[in-house]
């Protein structure tokens, strides 16, 4: 450690400081202020749990966190194919840092950029369906993204597609932290590709499954708004509206701050549950895999 | 048996490949069809290759206009977010001081919190301080929401710098400030690049904010520019691709050179710590 005067750390820090308390602290205040007053302008007269009531009954609000629960199933199917993908990969055979580059490749893309491509590919008369027709699968052939019934599996699709690669390379870099010999010495004791998986790979993975898990569910309940605002802008009708455009709409195209902000504060409620679980999930790693890991 | 395993890993792995390249391919290829090629052959190879497409896209200038708009939010909010975090992270690893570890974990729980929770308090705030529809507005929120990101990576590196090399730099009679500058941020080179890889990459990426702090067309950024565009092009598949090929073009290129560092900092949070 340096020798310093006391008070010189916090000068190093204060910039920081000042700066999340602007981005962060004062708007997280603000917002949970705001959630129980009438806002007009700036600030507005105290309503109690008046927007709290109010959201409660607005239908597309109960839509909204229903689509957004729904879309949790995408947490699994990540889990699934990240784990599955870098299992494939992990042994290093030839080829395999291209492959990680191919399937890491989606992530790098905008998500804006990444919506709008896949609304043409899942149009009526999209790439998608001329495919399906053109392999005979007529009945596959579906109205992805205009259809109430499917609207929201589409964006489900769309998500899964891009942020399946951060997950592949997690796990991937943790499996290649692994030693070989745990691994090897399965092989020769004859052990099946499953068993291997089951009581080999997935105990040494528990920790970044863990970690992954919490992460993806608050990707999906709240960092998802440019995939929807840009596939299927919430449509047909409220069939895809998701928790964040809710908040959007509702504080910027109907002028409701007030119930905005009480939804941003039940957002964050769930967000702050979840984060306390990871930061619980990794003192907990830390410990087990000592100061390295 | 063994044999077999390869064989499946193959046909799984070319699928999942095909599966992620195929969109990719799709927005380059339509991106050089003219309107009658992709009519009639949608998913063929674009032979041959027709450059009108982007000629139209970044008709009237708009485009150029969007372009330079991202360009400097992303440029403006890399360095401050950067500069912030170095300070603070020099503080937290090399310091000590009451509160030092409670603030590393502000930062790391502070990481995923949603900006959409923060934006409408903001927007009111800038609104009656005269910061929306500004560039250093949205600097001063982009700064701000990747500032935990860069505190915990750069704090997690400048800790394993040896002690050594602080140690001889002092005895000389070195600032603190000093031994920042001239011996931890050089020592720091590969943390520094990924950091700025993965704050530009998600500056650049950004639609929310965007969207909501800079309205005016004059300041609209790529991605909000790209949405507008969808709207006017909306028929014409070819022209929407190239603007999209265009829009995401150069972090592609960055990706295709620097890989390393994109895979090493997007995944930094969570092997390491």
């Amino acid at each position: 450690m340096l020798r310093t005067r006391p008070w010189v750390p916090y000068l190093y820090v204060a910039p920081a400081i000042g700066l999340l308390g602007l981005v962060f602290a004062y708007p997280i205040y603000k917002v949970a202020d705001f959630s129980t007053r009438l806002i007009r302008g700036a600030t507005g007269p105290r309503v109690g749990t008046l927007n709290y009531r109010l959201i409660f009954e607005d239908p597309t609000f109960r839509e909204a966190v229903k689509h957004s629960a729904l879309l949790l199933l995408a947490v699994p199917i990540l889990l699934v194919i990240s784990i599955l993908a870098s299992v494939l990969l992990y042994d290093r055979m030839r080829g395999w840092r291209i492959y990680r580059s191919v399937l890491f490749l989606p992530y790098i893309l905008a998500v804006p950029v990444v919506g709008i491509v896949a609304s043409y590919i899942f149009q009526l008369n999209g790439v998608l369906n001329s495919i399906l027709r053109g392999l005979r699968l007529d009945g596959l052939a579906q109205n992805w993204i205009g259809s109430e019934r499917l609207a929201l599996w589409t964006v489900m699709i769309v998500i899964v597609w891009r942020e399946v690669g951060f997950g592949i390379v997690l796990f991937l870099a943790r499996l290649l932290s692994l030693s070989e010999e745990q691994l090897e010495a399965a092989r020769i004791d004859g052990a099946g590709w499953w068993n291997r998986l089951r009581y080999v790979i997935l105990p040494e993975l528990r920790g970044t499954i863990e970690f992954y898990v919490v992460v993806a569910a608050i990707t999906v309940l709240a960092w998802i708004f440019a995939y929807v605002y840009t596939l299927t802008a919430g449509g047909p009708g409220t069939s895809s509206i998701v928790y964040e455009l809710y908040i959007y709409r509702q504080g910027f195209v109907n002028s409701l701050p007030g119930m905005a902000s009480a939804a941003a504060v039940l957002l964050l409620g769930v967000t702050t549950v979840l984060i306390t679980i990871l930061m619980w999930v990794r003192a907990r790693a830390r410990e087990q895999e000592g100061l390295g890991a | 048996m063994i044999r077999s395993y390869v064989a499946v890993r193959q046909i799984l792995l070319a699928l999942a490949a095909l599966l992620a390249l195929y969109p990719v391919w799709f927005m380059i290829s339509t991106a050089f069809k003219d309107e009658r090629d992709y009519a009639s052959s949608p998913y063929g190879f674009p032979w041959p290759l027709d450059f009108g497409n982007f000629r139209e896209a970044v008709h009237g200038g708009a485009f150029a206009t969007w372009f330079t708009n991202s360009v400097v939010l992303t440029v403006g909010a890399v360095i401050l977010s950067t500069a912030f975090a170095a300070l603070a992270a020099f503080a937290i690893a090399r310091m000590s001081f009451r509160g030092r570890d409670l603030f590393l974990s502000i930062n790391v729980a502070l990481m995923v919190v949603p900006p959409v929770v923060m934006l409408i308090p903001l927007f009111i705030f800038f609104t009656q301080i005269g910061f929306v529809s500004t560039y250093h507005g949205v600097i001063l929120i982009y700064a701000g929401l990747t500032l935990p990101f860069s505190v915990y990576l750069l704090a997690n590196f400048f800790r394993s710098i040896p002690h050594e090399l602080i140690e001889s730099a002092l005895t000389d009679g070195a600032s603190n400030l000093r031994v920042l500058l001239a011996i931890v941020l050089p020592l720091s080179a590969p943390a520094l690049v990924t950091l700025v890889v993965v704050n530009a990459l998600w500056v650049w990426n950004e639609l929310l904010i965007a969207l909501v702090f800079l309205p005016e067309d004059s300041l609209r950024t790529l991605m909000v520019g790209v949405t507008v565009f969808q709207n006017r092009f909306t028929l014409n598949v070819p022209v929407t691709m190239a603007g999209m090929l265009l829009a995401t073009a150069p972090m592609i290129v960055l990706y295709l050179f620097g890989q390393r560092f994109f895979i090493r900092g997007l995944t930094a949070g969570a092997v390491k710590g």
